[in-house]
């Protein structure tokens, strides 16, 4: 990169954010959202609850639709809404959303052209105690196929915010999938999204971790924060936000600069960011990789804690891989 | 129904059927059982009852039909160009290349085609859609859905039919096209869906049954159907799979068949001297 312009970094949130529930954010922007654009409605089958949205329904009773526990009939009757220009939020865990409504959302919402935006809730271990049946580590793999959908995944409550704004002013249907439970913000409330585009928390020249999600960005940014510190390395950390459309541009910007990328996703490692990354380094930069994420197996019911070691998901685990990686290529000759 | 107001429907029934077969023979394969059972109600609906103009194809406040049963596609072409939305020319490109009549309806290729179906169940939860939209903009338009009997064994069609009975939706008029026949056989030999009635009843709709072919009984119903203040409407259709045609006629293989042409010939050589 050195014939390139310095890199942009992301303003982070300062240091004291108190933690937020981004179904709180989820619920207020949807709110702002409909507020500004009356074509915005809202439907759910029967996790209302769960996603914190009985605000919305207060606010706007006639344009919000609880369909009961029916996710096929919620998304074809959100391509239905679509047609008569409404933009429809359909929401329901990733797990309903992406297996069992996946037919609908393809032929109803996507072959369609409709414009509709599907949100999957509790993706991969965030769905704890729910266990295995809950527990989605294909959605993205599932989505990532649907031709010309955008597939994203907001890492903070800011990112969150910014993106479903972008999501309702994108002409087409998304899949965004949500953690909805507590998290300490990762950027400035100034900070600008676009939907497509990663965001560089840590610059860096020995390695590059591309990382999605509430859970997997703090990770990352903790495994490169421990490189630093036990081997001296200097790792960039890269928040992709959208798995597809890939930021092919960053990735491939990084992959130059660092010569070893990693990924870090709560998912699946077949089909994910990780499979996406490869396809887009395979094809114009080959470079050594290593993709942190679920192996081929199902969930299980546990604390979050829990999950993360045994699904191979923490800071130490990735600090770990990536000292193997790095032995491999040998670029940086610190280890 | 006056007999004046009867014998013009009567023909243009005909000539539907004929459009069909012809559409179809053309290519010499496709979906002539299905499509030929509907066209009574097609006919009714676009000649006789929905506010659509083939001008403005896209107008808001439109009625709009969704076929669910979307491999149904050719009898909804055919009506549709004969009633002017686009070229009966067209007809003959059916499943060619490049087409803009696909077997299966797409709202994004067909002038008037008010939503793409094809993967069976999807069509009326897509017509609840419209519906609510039509709610939220104070539009009192009406959605005719028409499901195929087949359709039926599909569990979201069942989700649906809870929804629409929740949020009352008495602008949705919806038509059951019961031939009797699916894919694999006779209904009750495969998945039977007896007893039709008493299952949309139980969910609370507003349940007509009536022959599917005979255009007076359809009006009578579809009128009451209009005026239902507070249910959505289920109208189901006796009819007879490949309708008008006599190769295919009741025939369970009428579900997508290549087609003789000089029997085709012969088949619309009749509806002719019946009258178009």
């Amino acid at each position: 990169m050195s014939n390139q312009t310095a890199v942009a970094v992301a303003q982070r949130a300062p240091s004291e954010s108190k933690p937020k529930e981004m179904r709180a954010t989820l619920a207020e922007t949807l709110i702002a959202l409909a507020t500004e654009d009356e074509r915005i409605v809202l439907l759910d089958a029967d996790l209302m609850t769960a996603h914190g949205t009985c605000s919305f329904r207060k606010q706007f009773p006639g344009r919000t639709f609880n369909m009961g526990v029916a996710e096929a009939n919620m998304v074809s009757t959100a391509a239905g809404l679509s047609s008569t220009g409404k933009i429809p939020f359909a929401m329901t865990f990733a797990c309903f959303a992406a297996r069992r409504a996946f037919d609908q959302f393809f032929i109803s919402a996507n072959y369609a052209r409709r414009n509709v935006k599907l949100v999957g809730s509790d993706p991969g271990i965030s769905a704890l105690y729910n266990g295995g049946t809950h527990m989605t580590f294909e959605d993205l793999g599932i989505m990532k196929t649907v031709p010309g959908l955008v597939v994203f995944e907001p890492s903070d409550n800011v990112s969150l915010r910014k993106l479903m704004k972008k999501s309702a002013g994108h002409e087409g249907c998304t899949y965004m999938r949500l953690h909805r439970k507590s998290v300490v913000d990762i950027y400035a409330d100034t900070e600008e999204f676009e939907l497509g585009k990663g965001k560089v928390l840590v610059d860096g020249d020995d390695l590059t971790i591309i990382a999605l999600g509430a859970l997997m960005v703090p990770e990352a940014l903790k495994a490169a924060e421990m490189l630093a510190q036990q081997d001296g390395l200097s790792v960039a950390v890269i928040d992709i936000l959208t798995v597809k459309p890939l930021d092919a541009e960053l990735v491939l910007a990084y992959a130059a600069k660092t010569g070893a990328v990693m990924t870090c996703e709560n998912h699946q490692i077949i089909n994910g960011l990780g499979s996406a990354v490869a396809d887009v380094l395979a094809e114009n930069l080959p470079t050594p990789m290593k993709r942190i994420g679920i192996a081929d197996e199902f969930g299980e019911v546990g604390d979050l804690a829990y999950l993360m070691q045994r699904f191979g998901l923490t800071a130490g685990h990735i600090a770990a891989q990536a000292r193997e990686l790095l032995k491999r290529t040998c670029k940086s000759g610190k280890l | 129904m006056t007999n004046d107001e009867l014998s013009p429907l009567k023909k243009t029934a005909n000539h539907i059927r004929i459009l069909t077969i012809d559409a179809i023979a053309h290519l010499g394969i496709g979906h002539l059982g299905g499509s030929l059972s509907i066209v009574d109600v097609l006919t009714l609906l676009y000649y006789r009852h929905m506010d659509v103009d083939p001008l403005d194809p896209t107008r808001p406040d439109r009625d709009r039909l969704v076929l669910s049963k979307g491999h149904a596609g050719p009898a909804l072409y055919s009506t549709l160009a004969l009633k002017g939305f686009f070229p009966v020319d067209w007809l003959h490109t059916l499943n060619q290349g490049g087409t803009r009549l696909p077997s299966h309806c797409d709202m994004n290729r067909t002038p008037g085609i008010d939503m793409t179906t094809g993967s069976l169940g999807q069509g009326l939860s897509a017509a609840i859609g419209i519906c609510l939209g039509n709610r939220i903009d104070g539009r009192s338009s009406k959605v005719y859905a028409i499901i195929g009997d087949g359709e039926t064994n599909e569990g979201q069609v069942w989700e649906a039919a809870m929804a629409a009975s929740q949020f009352k939706l008495n602008h949705l008029i919806a038509f059951t096209d019961y031939n009797k026949l699916q894919i694999d056989g006779f209904m009750h030999e495969v998945m039977g869906i007896d007893d039709l009635n008493v299952k949309w009843v139980a969910f609370g709709w507003f349940v007509q049954r009536v022959n599917g072919h005979d255009l007076e009984e359809m009006d009578v119903a579809i009128n009451r159907a209009k005026a239902e203040t507070s249910r959505p409407s289920m109208i189901i259709l006796d009819t007879k799979k490949g309708k008008g045609a006599f190769f295919a006629e009741n025939r369970v293989e009428s579900h997508n068949m290549a087609i003789d042409p000089k029997a085709a010939e012969q088949a619309i050589a009749m509806l002719r001297e019946a009258g178009i």
